[in-house]
This record gives structure tokens, C-alpha cells and sequence, in this order.
């Protein structure tokens, strides 16, 4: 089957999600990704929405954070204060996935303002609840389109810290944090490691044994087609 | 018996003042459009607006031209896209080019924001929490500081109370008496009303007696100002158990706003123009 660099993308997040892990879900692609694992090789995976649903196993992709089938689907729904409190920073949810505007070699995050903050080309949506997400999960996934305007020298804004354990999958590839810094591991099919540099504003470090994900299934494929037209 | 249900009209009318500080809040989920709406109806100027997730009703507002501050942690029409009326307020090439004053902000990350409004229900100076290390967000805003921990070597952020003149949540349902019953997903609802100076909850509707609900949640009379009936009053956002969210509208929003004049129109026709139930 054909397949999108965006489908690709969304299928390698799913595959970093390990089955029984406690997820902190952000809406759009991570919400894709995370029910996509939920749907194939990761059916006990927790998916915890930051409007207070834990455990929600959403029968149609939510277009917002606090759709009703959220919450109707959830094991429990807690009020917003018990999700930060209790359980982000309480240290029980495993993995954070985040999106932003732009990253840096560090995996640091902006997702305030593209131009100086007093006076923004671009006002974005701002934090949410990335800086305590990506200080207060064990792993964090980042999901973002790449090119050199997205994978940039110096973010325009720091909304959130790089984590130690972090991985980013873009549109070409698979990065992971290593010593601090954002090292390619893995190509997508077709896509050349001069693609990513060129997709990239800083040198990018390249691991020495590179590899090339496997392309999205025909399970896959058609699992995230049917989530998306639901 | 004391009299706590009044109409929307009068509600907003007594509760609401030129200046205040009102938090709108509601997760996406029970959003009182409703109250949004009659603030701008009844002119209200000056207002610094506080939500964790200014959505569209934010938006409205904003553009209706009741609001000098914004105090907000994500900004955004969730799932769709940017919120285009307030970032004309915000961004300086549109702000130039239709000369409107810029909107002043200040900005928290959601935890930044629970905290603050558990504070403030709490009575406490400040709220503490594990974030901000190393972020921007302590430089652009800040009241957001970084505090030694009296207890170990640790630093810790913490961020003021936020005691909103006025809290405005929804809710499903209130009795004769004004006592108040919630539930699905509560967002930061109670915390906002015991902040607040004062307290209006819209309600879909007013029963004889509150049947008990497992999960739900109560807000005792004594503990809000006023109630008033607004059914559908949450829409386009939803009132779990008695309509679902309007996806389509939310999608439909984007490029409402995205144009001045269709906005201005919009909002003759669904807000101006339309009036409050009395109720």
C-alpha cells in the first residue's frame, strides 16, 4: 500500500509506545499515534488526557482534549488539579508526547511564539502542559514535522526543557537524545541522510550504524485510515 | 430564602463590573458561551480574562472588546488551529495595521495555572511545582519565581493566587435553592468558584430536588453568588448527558474569524442581536 510521509510518521510514534505503559496524550498526532498503538501492539497501554480522563479508550479520534467519548471511556475521570498534581507530578505516568513548532539539538521545545516574544511574528498556542510533561514523565516522545524552519539553531522560545530519555519522529526520521544532544538512529524508506541534514539547521550528529524503518503495514495502514475517517 | 437564582441578565448585570478580573473556565466541556455572550451584550470594558484554555468563546470576547489582559496557559481552538481574533490583538504587523490596543498577557503552563487557582482557593501566598526549570517562561512572566525548599537542597518554582473578582462555570443542573450539581469531566470548575470573589453558575437547567449522581459533583448554594438558567448554554461546547460537543462549529469558527468582517457579521447575528433567556 501507498503511503504518506505524514502516515509514516504517525506509525513510527505508535511503535515507540510499549504495551502497559502510562501515557500522557496531547491531541492531534500524539492522540493519533496513541491510539494507534492502542489499537495494534499495545492494547494495555493507559492514555491519560490532561482534562482529567485516565485510561480512556476513545472508540473515534477526539478533536479535542475533553471530547464526551473521552470521558465516557475512561476507567475514572478526575478533576484537572488531581491530573498535575497526583499523577503527572506525583511521577506515575511514563511517557509524555508532545508536538511543537520548533526543536533544538537539545530537544528543547517552542511552542509560544515564532519571533521575539514581545513582539511575535507568529503568537502560537504557548505552553500547555509541555514544560511540566517533558520535566515530569520517565520518556518523552516528540512528534514534528522536520525541516529548517521546524529543527532550528536557536529556538525563537523555550517552552520545554529536552528530556534524557526522549525520542523525536519526524516526517524522515527517527532521532534520540544521546549525551544531550539529538542523534539521527533511523531513516524512513527513501529519504537520504543529506534529506535530513538539509531538513536541518545545526550539523546533525548521525549514529554509525543508521538504520531504515520498516514501512507502515497493511494493518497498520488501514487501522490508522480507519481511526482518521471515523 | 434567600433568593439565588436570578435571570442571566440580571446576573451578569450585578456580578460582573468594568475592571474585574473574570475567570471563564470549563475544560472543554460545560464552557458557558452563554454568560460569554451576555458580558459582551452588556459592554463590560476593561476585564482582565483568565482561563486555563482561551478557546472560542475567549475569542469572542476578546474581539467583542471587553478585555484589556489575558492570564492563560494555552491559547487556541483545540484541534483546529489558532485563535485568529485574539492574535490581531496580539501580533504587532495586525495590531499596527487596524490599530487596536495589544492585548496585555501573561502566561502560565496548565500546571502554572492549577496551582494558581488551588491557591487561591486555598488561601495560601503561593503554590509550588516541579516545572519551569530552564524554560523561557520565568523570564516573559515574572510573577513565575523560583523559590529555595525549606526542607532540602532543592529549588522549586511556585506562582501567586489567582482570586478572580468574578468565576463563571456551567454546569448541569441546580435546584430551587441554588445548590449545584456537576459531572463528566470537571476541569478546574470548583476550584474557580471557591477562588473567586464571587461566583455565577449557569446551569442547563433548574429541578425541584438534585436526584444524587454517582461521581458528580456539588457545589453548595452558600458558596456561590448567583444561578442562573441558561439551557444550551454551553454550546458549542457540551453539557455531558444533555448535547455533545459541536465539532463542526469549532471547524467552522477558524475561518469566521479569520475574517474581520465575517466575524462582525457572526457576531451581529448569534450575539448582539440575540438575547438572553429571562427566565
Amino acid at each position: 500500500m501507498e503511503h504518506s510521509a505524514d502516515e509514516m510518521m504517525t506509525v513510527a510514534a505508535a511503535r515507540e509506545l510499549r504495551d502497559g505503559e502510562v501515557c500522557f496524550v496531547g491531541i492531534g498526532l500524539p492522540s493519533t499515534a496513541a491510539n494507534l498503538a492502542r489499537g495494534r501492539h499495545a492494547p494495555d497501554v493507559v492514555l491519560i488526557y490532561e482534562s482529567g480522563t485516565i485510561g480512556s479508550k476513545p472508540t473515534r479520534l477526539p478533536l479535542s482534549i475533553g471530547d464526551g467519548d473521552l470521558a465516557e471511556t475512561a476507567d475514572a475521570v478526575v478533576a484537572v488539579p488531581e491530573i498535575f498534581n497526583y499523577w503527572l507530578q506525583g511521577g506515575r505516568i511514563d511517557v509524555g508526547f508532545l508536538g511543537a513548532a520548533q526543536i533544538d539539538r537539545h530537544g528543547n521545545l517552542n511552542s509560544t511564539v515564532i519571533g521575539s516574544y514581545d513582539a511575535p511574528k507568529v503568537r502560537l498556542p504557548g505552553a500547555g502542559g509541555a514544560p511540566e510533561i517533558a520535566r515530569l514523565t520517565k520518556r518523552v516522545i516528540t512528534i514534528i514535522r522536520q525541516s529548517s524552519r521546524t529543527f532550528v539553531d536557536q529556538l525563537d522560545f523555550k517552552t520545554s526543557l529536552g528530556a534524557d530519555d526522549q525520542v523525536v519522529i519526524t516526517d524522515l526520521g527517527v532521532l534520540r537524545r544521546v549525551d544531550g544532544e539529538l542523534t539521527l538512529t533511523a531513516l524512513h524508506p527513501g529519504v537520504t541522510p543529506e534529506q535530513a541534514q538539509e531538513a536541518t539547521a545545526w550539523e546533525l550528529k548521525v549514529a554509525d550504524e543508521l538504520e531504515t524503518s520498516d514501512p507502515p503495514s497493511e494493518d497498520e495502514l488501514s487501522l490508522l485510515r480507519e481511526l482518521k475517517s471515523a | 430564602m434567600p433568593g439565588k437564582v436570578a435571570t442571566m441578565r440580571d446576573a451578569v448585570a450585578d456580578l460582573v463590573r468594568d475592571g474585574d478580573s473574570v475567570a471563564i473556565e470549563g475544560f472543554t466541556h460545560l464552557i458557558s458561551f452563554a454568560a460569554g455572550h451576555e458580558i459582551i451584550r452588556q459592554r463590560r470594558r476593561d476585564l482582565t480574562l483568565c482561563r486555563m484554555t482561551p478557546d472560542v468563546i475567549y475569542d469572542q470576547m476578546i474581539a467583542g472588546g471587553v478585555a484589556r489582559k489575558l492570564v492563560f496557559s494555552w491559547l487556541g481552538n483545540p484541534g483546529v488551529g489558532g485563535l485568529n481574533a485574539i492574535r490581531r490583538r496580539i501580533e504587532p504587523s495586525s495590531v499596527a495595521e487596524l490599530g487596536v490596543t495589544p492585548l496585555e498577557l501573561e502566561e502560565y503552563s496548565h500546571f502554572g495555572m492549577v496551582a494558581r487557582y488551588t491557591a487561591g482557593a486555598t488561601n495560601l501566598p503561593f503554590f509550588p511545582l516541579r516545572s519551569y526549570f530552564e524554560t523561557d517562561l520565568p523570564v516573559a512572566n515574572p510573577l513565575i519565581r523560583e523559590l529555595a525548599s525549606p526542607y532540602d537542597d532543592g529549588k522549586i518554582y511556585v506562582v501567586p493566587p489567582l482570586k478572580p473578582d468574578v468565576a463563571i462555570v456551567h454546569a448541569q443542573r441546580a435546584d430551587r435553592r441554588g445548590n449545584v450539581q456537576l459531572w463528566g469531566i470537571l476541569g478546574i470548575q470548583k476550584e474557580a468558584v471557591l477562588a473567586a470573589d464571587r461566583a455565577l453558575v449557569t446551569v442547563e437547567e433548574i429541578v425541584d430536588e438534585l436526584e444524587p449522581r454517582p461521581g458528580a459533583t456539588v457545589i453548595p448554594t452558600w458558596a456561590i453568588t448567583a444561578v442562573a438558567e441558561a439551557p444550551r448554554g454551553a454550546s458549542p461546547s457540551y453539557a455531558h448527558s444533555y448535547y455533545d460537543r459541536d465539532n463542526d462549529f469549532y471547524k467552522a469558527w477558524d475561518a469566521i474569524a479569520r475574517d474581520r468582517d465575517e466575524f462582525k457579521a457572526w457576531m451581529e447575528e448569534h450575539v448582539l442581536w440575540s438575547t438572553a433567556p429571562t427566565r
